[in-house]
């Protein structure tokens, strides 16, 4: 099974935030799940390489070269909170992704 | 309705000046606009934009007529990145996002004159097999408005199932697109994990993932294969292979070619009338001269299991990159921080993460998130995670097996048919179950394709799939073809 201690610690590792409800649920639900995948637990697997990609490794080596690439505006576009014009001289081009405070 | 056109009718009317892309494109947009509060298969329609690259094809049809897809009105699921269009997911997340560049598979479907018409629902971040995680609401399939179209890639499938354009983009992590294609009707094609760049498509399962076509007949989906497949320095897991004519692999000849039955998987838990409409797609294959060959793929039972143990793993790193920094939505920090709140979040930016992940993912992500961080974690690596990728070893092995006495696999693609909505939202892990037959094509990196292979009683779409050997989509999409030309499914639409 799994507790609702198990449900924290998961989610605090998940950086999530969760309710109440949401930890009665996951608790319940996950036991659930894990007790079906644990059927794997079956399978004799002594010797078997694990497989993470089934991909043949293709070279993908290339020049080192400048290329366009986006603009400063163009990649902050999507910010929450963007420093699109920075006027102190923090930043000589482009802007800023701005968070909140970090050091107390 | 008529019989809606397909890709190629579409394509040669443009190309030989009976109808032009502008008409093509106002009449899919009219049977957008007629259908879509039924279906609800769109986050996104790009009328305007739409119409003006129709007129521009219009006024330079020297230039476009050659193309593969000159005047094809197409939609694209809305995780695959759209330049200048919102992109979502189906999440809050990105509810607002907007990409900065096309995904690679858009850019090339655009440069072979494809005209986009939108972008389609889904499940959130392509984590479902209902459409019913969507943050914006559930599809409604055109067969039968109260049931699920099938998903993640429900919207996709809706489209062409209801006529809108004969060509949707899906992807494909454990059915994604093959599982609706059944559901409503439709073609569904995963190509070869590597054949299609990824470039592009928001990532869930980046082991797994494949971009691919839904549509109406089996050429559609070569023509299309051979539009988007290559190699691409953007995705450095895409392939070299060599690309074939997929549609001059259609030849209708399969005599002598060998199906593989994998009798004892799908012996039990499959509906009686679609095990019943899967011996009868056997029947035909074999008519047409194919032979039957019944094999055993000992380790499939486990595929599930060891999906959603793989899947999750990757989701949970994947969907890290969600923190309300760079993109996407932001949850303010103020407020007492609740449960999985540890020390760590004891600063204003953390509590900034982990409250916009709270507001801005729905329950099935969380739960995938939550699921893949704790096989991933401290102590349970081992027994879960690594335990799984061995057993996707043996799937894979499994296949190679088969296809020493096979040419394709064939089952069927969901167990039942379309359900009803609601009927199965409260219990994920049943959910998960349904996704048997469609997963290990994904575990092993198989080609696999959805084809139309019967209906119900109640008039519900039931569809074959079959597995094919890796980077051979050729010999898979000729045995899906030849099928076809034996049958009418595929000529059936809902009477929306």
């Amino acid at each position: 099974m799994f507790t609702r201690e198990q449900v924290h610690a998961v989610a605090a590792l998940a950086n999530l935030e969760l309710d109440e409800n949401e930890i009665e649920m996951f608790a319940r639900q996950l036991g659930e799940i894990l007790a079906y995948a644990d059927e794997v637990q079956q399978v004799d697997t002594r010797g078997i390489s694990p497989t993470a990609s089934v991909l043949t490794r293709y070279p993908a080596d290339r020049a080192d070269q400048v290329r366009p690439s986006l603009s400063p505006d163009e990649a902050l576009a999507n910010a929450p909170d963007p420093v699109l014009d920075p006027t102190r001289d923090r930043a000589e081009s482009g802007g800023l992704f701005r968070v909140p405070r970090v050091i107390g | 309705m008529s019989q809606p056109a397909t890709v190629r009718e579409i394509r040669d009317s443009v190309r030989q000046r009976a109808r032009s892309a502008s008409e093509v494109c106002r009449a899919a947009l009219d049977r957008l606009e007629a259908v879509e509060p039924s279906l609800h298969a769109f986050n996104t329609v790009t009328r305007e934009q739409a119409l003006a690259r129709a007129a521009g094809i219009d006024r330079d049809l020297d230039r476009w007529r050659d193309r593969p897809l000159v005047g094809v009105p197409i939609a694209l699921k809305d995780n695959l990145c759209t330049k200048g269009v919102r992109t979502t997911a189906s999440s809050r997340m990105l509810e607002a996002y907007i990409p900065p560049y096309d995904a690679t598979a858009v850019s090339k479907l655009k440069a072979a004159g494809a005209i986009v018409l939108g972008k389609t629902n889904c499940d959130e971040f392509a984590m479902g097999s209902s459409n019913e995680n969507s943050a914006f609401g559930p599809v409604h399939n055109p067969w039968a408005l109260d049931r699920t179209p099938g998903g993640s890639s429900g919207g996709s499938a809706a489209a062409v199932a209801a006529g809108i354009t004969p060509l949707a983009l899906g992807s494909d992590t454990g059915g994604s697109i093959r599982q609706p294609a059944a559901m409503c009707g439709v073609v569904g094609l995963k190509p070869t994990y590597g054949r299609v760049s990824r470039y592009g498509l928001i990532a869930f399962g980046s082991s797994l993932d494949q971009i691919g076509p839904l549509t109406r007949t089996v050429h559609d989906a070569a023509l299309t294969l051979g539009v988007i497949a290559g190699a691409d320095e953007a995705d450095a897991t895409s392939a070299p292979e060599a690309i074939p004519d997929y549609a001059a692999a259609l030849t209708g000849d399969i005599r002598g070619m060998r199906v593989g039955v994998p009798a004892l998987l799908i012996e039990q838990g499959v509906d009686p009338e679609v095990a019943r409409a899967f011996r009868a797609s056997l029947d035909a294959l074999a008519a047409r001269g194919a032979t039957l060959v019944d094999m055993d793929l000992p380790h499939a039972k486990y595929a599930t299991a060891v999906y959603y143990l793989v899947a999750t793993a990757e989701a949970s790193s994947n969907l890290a990159r969600y923190d309300g920094v760079r993109y996407g939505f932001r949850a303010a920090a103020e407020g007492p921080a609740k449960a999985g709140h540890d020390d760590r979040h004891d600063n204003d930016l953390r509590a900034m993460y982990a409250r916009t992940r709270e507001r801005g993912f729905g329950p099935e992500v969380k739960r995938r998130i939550m699921l893949g961080t704790y096989v991933l974690s401290a102590g349970y690596y081992e027994a879960y995670y690594l335990k799984a990728q061995q057993v996707r070893t043996l799937i894979l092995r499994d296949y190679e097996h088969a296809f020493e006495r096979a040419d394709v696999v064939a089952m069927p693609t969901s167990p039942v048919p379309a359900f009803t909505l609601g009927e199965r939202a409260t219990d994920p892990l049943q959910m998960y179950l349904g996704d048997v037959f469609t997963v290990s094509a994904n575990l092993a990196g198989l080609p696999a394709v959805s084809v139309p292979c019967g209906f119900t009683r109640e008039r519900l779409p039931i569809g074959l799939q079959l597995t094919g050997r890796r980077f051979d989509e050729a010999t898979l999409l000729r045995v899906a073809d030849a099928y076809e030309r034996d049958t009418e499914w595929w000529r059936q639409a809902p009477a929306l």
